[in-house]
């Protein structure tokens, strides 16, 4: 739609452009036939064009002028001074009316009926209303777009790569010299510019995705057409923007994904309707923008892919060993298609099995910096999923270090970074290789130092594991000596000597101007040859034991503060934290823990712990969040064993056996059932409001109410009982607050305290008043 | 007019790269090592904003890398990829007095792929050397 009006508007600005010789004209001989003519095309053009768009005003306006024109024409009425006034002053208000739409204004409100009026036939002598109007049209601006050839788009970006690297080289030459303040401030300045000066180059290189889908429906159509099959295409997101190099380097792989999804996904219409199906398949590509990262998928409700005859394949080609085969899970199954020399297509088509496989698409999508991934349900689809970096210049990267040397690694790939010597990470050497357990998740660790020929790392310990996601969501740990920084690093590709170490997938420039090397992590762990069996083991048992019933359980493992094992299940775990002490606190009548300006009530201890710091999960149900106090985080557990129910219903629903020990099943439902139900009044802290000023009613109650609070004033029933009471500083005069059994939090409407003892907060300080709310009780006997 | 050539020291010898196949002569002051390349490929230097893979001739000779800091080398694009070829020394720019000719002989198995032919100029034959087999390496044969 914004399309056709951008066209609209070009075609209307043309036309004004080419008609204003021709007004000039008229107005001089409003009898010559052509001016008119002219005039009347160009009315009536706009008025046809306008009816597409919701534009009442230029509608009703270019009808008036045809209608008056036509008139003229048909001789009718005669083109006196007035009409041709009249006429003039509408195309005027006509362009101003484009420009404004040019400008993205609406110029849907607006009074133009003394124009039309104008243009009606005048008795004679009347003045010509129109003239009233008569202000001076403002000049009109130029077209804000120019068509530029793309060698000077590449020019002016490896000219600005030269100057960003030629004032990364000064900024370090400065640092050294400790350059006077002034010559800094200068710099900094120059450094301002040219960083915006690179942001915008990099802007005129992005191109919207459309292009990229532009020739999609006509391909589908004749891919369809050829096979015999019906297709029915969606497309959205078009107007995703990516750099135009990127949009070329993914022109080839999406091609490759289409034309696998209408010829070996989207079955036959017959096929479909035997299924159940819709005679017509259904193919959906979408884009979208996430971070700097640009998703594109591509779904088709066809048969999906047959993973058994692809795991059969792999293992007759020798790719896979059988046993190792039969551990797969679904998703590493459906994996294999990036596998070289699988396919399961039953017959080498016309338009597949060239020789080009998936192989091929996965290879290119990851030389861009992107990953892809499967995901298909047999008989329901295949969705593919490409995800990569907004431009194929600039790609954000980890620069890391091994033996001294640095590296960089893109960010897309890396899923986690973790030290080797944290508590949440257990690296062990097993018949020579590395494995590292990563709360409960065992992935395969290559050490970047071997990988480059240096000696093996003094202490492991000291190590930084960078746990890196492979296609197919294959896991493997790099270890490094060290992390360095997060950097966005103008990628080129590496010349053919350098590609043959099979580690790298580019080059480019460090910050400092010198050379850095990008390293691939799948032709690292390719390089490594790693079987990802150690891995695979692990979600094969979780995905084999889903397949037969219903999905296993996936549990959190730990122990709690009494030291019994127990687990929640991992779905309703928003995250771990760690809180201090002091943030618990016993209110109305149960355990809450402060966190941020929330309080959430505290299970899984019966006190206040002792300890300085303890560790919750926060549990939601998806509205509500409850915390739950632990010990030590042990293990992620599929729980395949029959749970045993506890005797009565409490916070524990039963006990199962997770790796050979009895483990307590929280009873999630149950908690929240306690804690969330029909909010009890009397469950949620009671917070009594004393004074008189309309602040406390109008602006602090919602704050109150909202943090869970039951707000009080005086004289309402429960307001004695109030065990936190907010006064007004200045009613109570100065002063430390006057003794009181209950909590006492101050407010005061100065933003700067009344003196020394003044212990009152500042009344729109919200973060800090809703801590002093939480702050555990004063112990009342030292008052 | 005769051709260009580039006249360098290179394995102790007075040898030709084609002029039109150089872009630049450099000093290159820092290498990034390329671990896992051949070793042929002494790593990587940046010139302004462009990254060029530096090649140790002597090694693509099949010789053992030279011990003192080389640091002239020639700036040659091939295939869309800079390099940088350390040599000795850069010593001249000289017009061929011919075109180059076929060597008669056999050389020395150092040089039996990189050598493109030999061609007079200056009033000595020099040996024309083959800037995309030094980059390719492993140009001696085992002899």
């Amino acid at each position: 739609m914004d399309d056709l009006l951008n066209e609209f508007i070009a075609e209307t600005r043309e036309m004004l452009e080419a008609l204003s010789g021709g007004i000039v004209a008229w107005e001089g001989a409003p009898d010559d036939r052509a001016g008119l003519d002219e005039i009347f095309r160009f009315v009536h053009t706009v008025k046809g064009n306008s009816g597409f768009f919701d534009l009442p005003r230029i509608k009703a306006l270019s009808h008036a002028a045809e209608d008056a024109l036509a008139a003229v024409r048909e001789g009718k009425r005669r083109p006196d001074a007035a009409l041709v006034t009249a006429v003039l002053a509408v195309i005027d208000r006509i362009s101003e009316l484009t420009e404004q739409l040019e400008a993205g204004e609406d110029p849907g409100s607006g009074d133009d009926t003394s124009l039309i009026e104008a243009l009606a036939e005048q008795a004679p002598g009347a003045e010509p209303r129109a003239a009233a109007s008569g202000s001076l049209p403002a000049p009109r601006t130029a077209s804000r777009t120019i068509r530029l050839p793309i060698e000077l788009l590449d020019r002016m970006m490896s000219g600005v790569s030269d100057l960003v690297l030629a004032r990364n080289e000064l900024a370090r030459q400065l640092r050294e010299t400790s350059a006077a303040a002034d010559v800094t401030a200068c710099f900094e300045r120059v450094s301002g510019s040219i960083a915006d000066l690179r942001d915008a180059v990099t802007r005129t290189r992005m191109q919207r995705i459309d292009s990229l889908f532009a020739p999609l429906p006509r391909m589908v159509r004749d891919l369809a057409a050829e096979t015999g099959k019906e297709v029915v295409l969606s497309i959205d997101g078009g107007d995703v923007e990516l750099d135009r190099e990127m949009i070329e380097m993914l022109r080839d792989p999406l091609t490759h994904i289409i034309r696998n999804a209408v010829d070996h996904g989207i079955e036959r219409p017959e096929g479909r309707k035997a299924a159940g199906k819709k005679a017509g398949g259904a193919l959906t590509v979408c884009a979208r923008q996430a971070g700097n990262q640009i998703l594109i998928e591509i779904r088709d409700d066809g048969r999906g892919i047959d993973a058994e005859k692809l795991v059969a394949k792999a293992v007759s080609s020798g790719i896979m060993r059988a046993d190792r085969a039969a551990r797969l899970g679904a998703a590493e199954q459906a994996a294999l298609i990036f596998e070289p020399g699988l396919s399961t297509a039953p017959e080498v088509t016309s338009l597949s099995g060239r020789g080009v496989g998936m192989d091929v698409v996965r290879a290119n999508i990851e030389r861009v910096g992107g990953l892809i991934d499967v995901a298909s349900a047999p008989g329901a689809g295949t969705t593919l999923t490409l995800r990569v970096p907004l431009t194929l210049t600039i790609i954000p990267a980890l620069t890391v270090g091994a033996a001294g040397q640095a590296f960089a690694i893109p960010r897309s790939a890396i899923d986690e970074i973790v030290r080797a010597r944290s508590d949440a990470v257990r690296l062990e050497q097993v018949g020579g290789a590395a494995i590292a357990t990563i709360r409960g998740r065992r992935t395969p660790v290559l050490f970047l130092r071997l990988l480059i020929g240096a000696a093996a790392p003094d202490a492991m310990a000291d190590q930084n594991l960078i746990v890196l996601k492979l296609a197919g969501g294959r896991i493997y740990a790099l270890a490094v000596d060290e992390v360095h920084d997060h950097e966005e690093l103008v990628v080129k590709p590496a010349s053919p000597a350098i590609m043959t170490a099979g580690l790298y997938a580019g080059t480019t420039l460090a910050d400092n101007g010198r050379p850095l090397l990008l390293l691939d992590p799948s032709a690292l762990a390719g390089r490594a040859m790693l079987a990802f069996d150690e891995d695979k083991e692990d979600s094969a048992a979780e995905a084999s034991a889903g397949s037969d019933s219903a999905p296993a359980l996936k549990a959190l493992v730990f122990r709690a503060l009494d030291g019994t094992r127990q687990m929640v299940p991992l779905g309703a775990v928003e995250r771990i934290e760690e809180a201090a002490a002091k943030q618990i606190a016993r209110t109305a009548g149960r355990l809450r823990v402060t966190l941020g300006d929330r309080i959430l009530p505290l299970e899984g201890c019966a006190a206040i712990p002792e300890k300085p710091r303890i560790r919750l999960l926060r549990l939601t149900d998806g509205q509500s969040e409850i915390a739950y106090a632990l010990d030590e985080v042990l293990d992620i557990a599929s729980i395949d064993s029959p749970i045993r129910p506890a005797p009565a219903a409490g916070p524990i629903a039963g006990v199962a056996l997770v790796g050979g020990e009895q483990v307590e099943l929280v009873d999630i439902h149950w908690l929240f059932a306690a804690h969330c139900a029909p909010a009890g009044a009397a469950a949620k802290p009671a917070c009594l409001l004393a004074g008189s000023d309309p602040f406390l009613d109008t602006i602090l109650r919602p704050v109150l109410e909202g943090a869970g609070y039951r707000v009080l004033r005086e004289g309402e029933p429960g307001a004695e009982a109030a065990d936190t009471i907010i006064r007004l500083a200045e009613e109570d005069g100065p002063g430390p607050a006057p003794a009181s059994t209950a909590h006492v939090v101050r407010i005061r409407a100065q933003p700067e305290p009344a003196g020394e003892g003044d212990d009152s907060i500042h009344r729109y300080d919200r973060e800090a008043i809703l801590k002093a709310l939480a702050a555990p009780r004063p112990k009342r006997r030292r008052n | 007019m005769a051709a260009l050539l580039l006249i360098v020291r290179l394995a102790g010898e007075r040898v030709a790269f084609p002029a039109a196949d150089v872009e630049a002569v450099v000093e290159i002051d820092y290498v990034v090592p390329a671990p896992g390349a051949p070793a042929h490929v002494a790593g990587l230097a940046a010139l302004r904003s462009r990254v060029l893979t530096v090649i140790d001739c002597p090694a693509a000779l099949g010789l053992a890398s030279g011990e003192t800091p080389r640091r002239d080398a020639v700036v040659a694009v091939v295939d869309g990829h800079p390099y940088a070829l350390l040599v000795e020394a850069v010593e001249d720019v000289i017009e061929a007095e011919s075109e180059p000719v076929p060597l008669p002989m056999r050389t020395a198995p150092l040089w039996r792929r990189a050598a493109k032919g030999m061609v007079p100029a200056e009033g000595e034959l020099l040996l024309l050397v083959d800037v995309a087999a030094l980059i390719a390496g492993q140009v001696s044969e085992a002899a």
